[in-house]
């Protein structure tokens, strides 16, 4: 599915996810306290420990999610031992490898689910505006639900531009498309009424539904 | 009176519920200057009701008047003597909704959590929420798809899950909005027998004539007025020779 | 909200997602590839108005936390937020609010030069003015050297502005779904 998390279970892997980002959050903040080397290479090194080691992931895994900032961390180091000094240039490099190293190990090891419903408690301050928090894991889930139904439709219109002559991507097609995919999500608002998505307030679940939406 | 009550449904029913069916009375609609329905009145008590008319003649807004999706800009439509101005919720749990396109109506990316999703709202208790998701898998031909993504599912499954997820709510009427026009032949069929064995009561708006073969009543509808109303026998022949 | 509002926030959070998936375009004359992500920025704010077109773009980056490979060249998960250009998607929401905000502004007399002038201030100004301070806090580099590091980008961001800014005034035209409130009642 459209994921990053890797099975498991370890003991980080089994850690609350509300305590694996709050941890994630105070490394972020503390990192950026210090400039001691030691410090923030030891971050990192921890950082690995915890995900090769403790939670077994494999090496891949990390590295898939490191690869992409790969050529910016060079570029960073050698600007700064251009214009700053090696020193600055270590911590710089050392602090941002352990952070996504950490960051990377807690989407390895936390479900989906999980996080939404993390998302769902920290949004539940929120209520005092109006919001309601179950509502964030519906819009998640539609959200899902939409993805592969949008490219279907984007590739549906541009057959039909393609039968008609146009042979390649045009924007124009987004206009088309763009009504089309509305209109849809309007009847879907309908659906969602109809299939009892206002409800929620008029009457208070029995016990708490154990699906997650 | 042909509509069957359930215990569960009488307990629901405020004292002052008189009418059971959909009453619609004195009913228009517009939409800004524009009017899709104007002057409707009547009673709907059968088991099996058909809605027919050309694209355009209102028939989709007449069907969203009929659960509250849509309120009526002049008159009133009680459900069991519910008003759905005023209790379009109350009104909703009692009349499902399927509509044309099912990919307008399934909200969740797999197909059990989005049979889950009606109950889970009316607040169902999960275990039964569970059972209710095993019967409909298992009587539409869905078990083998409990967490495949909805969208690799083929257009007929597809309206299977729409109505199966409706049916989890457990309504007493269920409103079908053209279920058939975007389906091929064989699934048609299919529909229509899933159609013909609902225990509910139904109201089916379709271009598919042969659909409503053993229905009671059938409505046709032009240019927002209930043009003809009566057993399908003689409204459907006389929709048909207006059109030659 | 009503749930006709949920739906265009998951639908154009799918949008963002989709247009990930599109692979960069090279352009001639344009020293980077275009990546065709924040075109659904702009979109958002200027088809869903200020707080739908936000709401999409931070129900987008919830799901990219979460774990999913949405951003283009499939990346995705907590990581992302913690990396130098990580500045640029937390201005996302903020940017397509902005658009939506001036495009509601503008919406009564909204025609290809307003979306213009929304869709630069918003999609380029607001994302640029967080992105570029952002790299060069974390990075510890000046801002001049973040700065002229993002430049090569801003051609590309041209062309994005241009071709939001046509669809959006064609889509208002066909399928408009802002709404302005009616006899100056409190804006939602």
């Amino acid at each position: 599915m459209l994921s990053l998390y890797v099975p498991g279970h370890s003991v980080v892997h089994r850690a609350p996810a509300g305590v694996k980002l709050g941890l994630l959050a105070a490394l972020g903040v503390g990192l950026f306290l210090t400039e001691r080397p030691a410090v923030v290479g030891g971050a990192l090194v921890v950082a690995l420990a915890v995900g090769l080691g403790a939670a077994r992931l494999p090496w891949r895994a990390l590295a898939a999610q490191v690869r992409p900032v790969w050529l910016w961390l060079a570029v960073l180091f050698v600007f700064h031992l251009l214009v700053t000094d090696l020193r600055t240039g270590t911590v710089a490099v050392l602090r941002l490898l352990a952070l996504l190293v950490a960051a990377a190990v807690v989407t390895a090891t936390t479900r989906v689910t999980a996080l939404v419903a993390v998302v769902e408690w920290l949004a539940s301050p929120l209520r005092v505006f109006g919001v309601r928090p179950a509502r964030i894991g519906l819009v998640i889930a539609m959200t899902l639900r939409f993805i592969p139904l949008v490219a279907e439709r984007a590739a549906r219109i541009r057959e039909a531009q393609a039968a008609r002559g146009a042979d390649r991507l045009r924007w124009g097609m987004a206009v088309p498309l763009l009504v089309q995919v509305l209109r849809m999500a309007a009847t879907v608002g309908e659906a969602l009424d109809a299939r009892g998505a206002d409800d929620a307030p008029a009457r208070r679940p029995r016990r708490r539904p154990a699906v997650a939406s | 009176m042909r509509w069957r009550r359930r215990p569960e449904a009488d307990a629901e029913t405020p004292a002052v519920a008189l009418g059971s069916g959909i009453e619609l009375r004195d009913v228009g609609h517009d939409y800004g200057d524009r009017t899709v329905l104007a002057d409707v009145s009547l009673t709907l008590t059968e088991r099996r009701v058909g809605v027919i008319g050309a694209n355009g003649s209102g028939k989709s807004t007449f069907a969203r008047l009929l659960n509250g999706l849509v309120v009526p800009t002049s008159g009133t439509v009680l459900v069991d003597g519910l008003d759905t101005r005023t209790q379009a919720r109350a009104v909703r749990r009692r009349v499902g909704f399927v509509f044309q396109d099912p990919d307008a109506q399934i909200v969740h990316p797999t197909v059990a959590e989005d049979l889950a999703f009606g109950p889970h709202n009316q607040g169902v208790p999960a275990e039964e929420i569970e059972r209710r998701v095993e019967e409909m898998l298992d009587r539409y031909g869905l078990a083998g798809h409990r967490d495949h993504p909805a969208h690799l599912l083929s257009g007929g499954q597809k309206q299977l899950l729409a109505i199966a997820g409706v049916l989890a709510m457990r309504p007493q009427r269920i409103v079908f909005d053209e279920p058939t026009t975007l389906l091929d032949l064989a699934n048609t069929r299919r529909v229509a027998r899933v159609i013909e064995e609902l225990e509910q009561d139904v109201v089916v708006v379709t271009h598919h004539l042969d659909l409503l073969a053993g229905f009671d009543r059938v409505l046709v509808v032009e240019d927002g007025r209930v043009a003809a109303d009566g057993a399908p026998g003689e409204t459907v022949p006389w929709y048909v020779a207006r059109m030659d | 909200m009503k749930s006709r509002d949920l739906a265009y926030v998951a639908l154009f959070a799918a949008i963002v997602a989709v247009l990930g998936l599109i692979p960069p375009v090279p352009v001639p004359g344009l020293p980077v590839p275009i990546t065709a992500q924040t075109l659904g920025v702009m979109l958002a704010g200027s088809v869903l108005g200020a707080k739908r077109g936000g709401l999409a773009l931070l129900v987008f980056l919830a799901l990219v936390a979460m774990g999913a490979p949405l951003l283009s060249g499939g990346r995705g998960g907590l990581s992302v937020f913690a990396g130098p250009t990580a500045g640029y998607l937390y201005s996302w929401p903020i940017a397509a609010f902005v658009i939506g905000l001036l495009t509601q502004l503008f919406w009564r007399r909204f025609n290809l030069a307003w979306a213009l002038v929304a869709n630069m201030i918003g999609g380029i100004l607001v994302i640029y003015a967080i992105g570029i301070p952002f790299t060069s806090l974390f990075g510890d580099v000046p801002l001049w050297a973040s700065f002229t590091g993002s430049l090569t980008f801003i051609p590309g961001d041209l062309v994005k502005a241009v071709v939001a800014s046509l669809v959006a005034v064609a889509v208002r035209r066909a399928y408009p779904v802002i709404e302005l409130p009616t006899r100056r009642a409190t804006a939602s």
